[in-house]
């Protein structure tokens, strides 16, 4: 039977953080990915902040694959019939080191993968991690293709189901509010039309944000970041609120989001090129799993680290410092030879210490605060009316704008703005 | 083009390696429970159909792997797992 250092299941970001960190240190490690090469399975928005992390991995994401890097930001209230945008652009980030890129994760994977294998980390792709080995309460190593395989530890980094913690009785069956189907098409327009369409120049990229009628006004909303000759078109939707709201059928929102005329324009003649889904951690920090156990660790999208404040959807970041975070609590375990759950707490530490967790717990009421649903039904109706009436010219004369606003903002709903304000506020 | 025709023609456009079984089943019995209704919209690659005889049934070729049927309708009524190594689809840009 085999034996190695370390484990780890699944070589999505946090997998390959964990394998580069630990390889670069001289640790044994063994990735198991069940795709036919790392990213084959894995689907993000494609937008990831390179700020938190460039720390933990110095200079190693000057030669990465990245898009585009971001100096447009879009936000948009989509109304039945009307939209209303934010825009933002600005000097600082157009000024290297620039805070974010987009990035298509099946280029991105396959890159990192090198990297950590060029640092000594073994991967094994096809290979699917079937189980986990228990003795006397402790995970010994993976059944995996067939196969035992032995680890002083094993680092779960299976992604959103983690279907491997829930083995590990880190987590719990999953509850539907915690969670959010993203769907997602890359869509090929040329370079030239991308960046005349998004007003860019050379890798200059854009981010677009829309939220309301996306979703038919429960929770979710729909994006376009730019990559170099494509676009990733997608929407997300609250799990409760598919389950709840009857009229909505998930592939279907994906299509009807692409015939809006505000997004039908920016994707003319666009081919699309790939269809996927997949999950997204919604729960924030009460989500949040158990992060170790007897000789198991958990990082990344398996824990439970993804973010949502509305305007940013962040999971990339946290996989990648988690999965770095999770190999120096081992090299730490491995100096005092004790992988027990004792050993390993010192992870908790660190995370609690970092951008991880602290961004989880200052976002903690997030949830519940973005959960509303005025803001995805009703603002952007109330706000599209109001800017109708504000830049509309009728044939007669046009009434003071004061009135016109007076109009729409009743007592009650200046009450209910100031209700839905002081939620607002905990965020 | 019917929503039903378009799905297809999105599927076609992933690589998908064959599946030596399905990963994902419906418990027998389950066919009719409440709680499975649900799959027949939340599924992105509409892969579950309702039968003349009202129970729902699974053609698991085309799977995006997902696991929204998992978290909505739950492990009491889905046997859920992912499939082997070597299998299912395989995203060219993700
Ligand atoms: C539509 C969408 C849009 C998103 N947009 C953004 C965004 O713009 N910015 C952002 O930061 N985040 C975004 N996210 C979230 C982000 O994609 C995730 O947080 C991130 O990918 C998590 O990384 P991970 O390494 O934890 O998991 P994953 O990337 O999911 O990796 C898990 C890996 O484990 C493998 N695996 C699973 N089970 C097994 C097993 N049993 N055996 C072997 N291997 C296994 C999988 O094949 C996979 O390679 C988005 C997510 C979605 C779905
Ligand atoms: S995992 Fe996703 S694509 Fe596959 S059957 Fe379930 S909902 Fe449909």
């Amino acid at each position: 039977m085999e034996k190695f250092e370390v484990i780890i299941a699944g070589a999505g970001l946090a997998g390959l953080a964990a394998a580069y960190t630990l390889a670069s240190q001289g640790t044994e490690v063994l990735v198991l990915e069940r795709g036919d090469y790392p990213g084959a399975k894995n689907v993000s928005g494609g937008r990831i902040y390179l700020n938190p992390i460039r720390g933990l991995f110095p200079g190693l994401f000057d030669e990465a694959p990245l898009e585009r890097f971001i100096v447009h930001e879009g936000f948009s209230l989509l109304a039945k019939e009307r939209a209303v945008t934010l825009g933002y652009s600005g000097d600082e980030l157009r000024k290297e080191p620039h805070q974010s890129f987009s990035i298509l994760r099946s280029k991105f994977d396959r890159w990192f993968a090198e990297q950590a294998e060029s640092k000594g980390a073994m991967l094994l792709n096809k290979v699917r991690v079937e189980n986990l080995i228990e003795e006397k309460g402790r995970i010994v190593g993976v059944v995996a293709g067939g196969d035992e395989l032995r680890g002083d530890v094993v680092v779960i980094c299976d992604g959103v189901l983690s279907l491997l913690s829930e083995k590990a009785g880190l987590r719990t069956a999953p509850l539907p509010k915690n969670y959010a189907l993203g769907i997602k098409e890359v869509i090929k327009i040329t370079k030239e039309a991308v960046d005349e369409r998004f007003g860019l120049q050379g890798n200059e990229g854009a981010a677009h944000l829309y939220a309301g009628e996306v979703t038919k006004g429960r929770f979710g909303g729909g994006f376009i970041y730019t990559n170099l000759d494509s676009v990733s078109l997608g929407v997300v939707i609250g799990i409760d609120a598919l389950l709840k709201h009857e009229e909505l059928d998930a592939p279907a929102v994906i299509d009807s989001f692409k015939e809006r005329p505000e997004i039908s324009g920016l994707i003319r003649g666009g081919e699309t090129v790939e269809y996927s889904a997949h999950l997204i951690p919604e729960g924030g920090y009460d989500a949040v799993g158990k992060l170790y156990g007897e000789g198991v660790l958990a990082a990344g999208d398996a824990a439970g680290f993804a973010l949502n404040i509305g305007f940013t959807v962040r999971g990339m970041e946290y996989a990648l410092a988690s999965g770095c975070y999770a190999a120096r609590a081992i090299l730490q375990a491995k100096e005092g030879g004790d992988f027990s759950s004792r050993g390993l707490s010192v992870y908790r530490n660190i995370l609690e210490e970092s951008f991880v967790l602290q961004d989880l717990r200052n976002f903690r009421e997030a949830p519940r605060v973005i959960d509303n649903p005025r803001f995805f039904g009703h603002y952007p109706e109330m706000i599209g009316d109001i800017m109708k009436d504000v830049y509309g010219v009728p044939e007669g004369p046009k009434e003071r704008l004061y009135l016109t606003v007076k109009r729409r903002l009743s007592l009650k709903e200046l009450w209910a703005i100031f209700m839905d304000l002081r939620g607002v506020m905990k965020i | 083009m019917s929503d039903e025709s378009r799905l297809k023609v999105k599927l076609g456009l992933d690589v998908f390696k064959p599946l030596k079984e399905p990963h994902i089943k419906i418990r027998p019995g389950m066919e009719k429970d409440g709680r499975l209704r649900p799959a027949l919209r939340i599924c992105p690659a509409g892969l579950y159909t309702e039968r003349s005889d009202g129970g729902i049934s699974l053609s698991i070729d085309g799977c995006l792997e997902c696991g929204t049927c998992r978290v909505g309708c739950g492990s009491d009524v889905l046997d859920w797992n992912y499939p082997d190594g070597d299998a299912g689809v395989q995203y060219r840009f993700g």
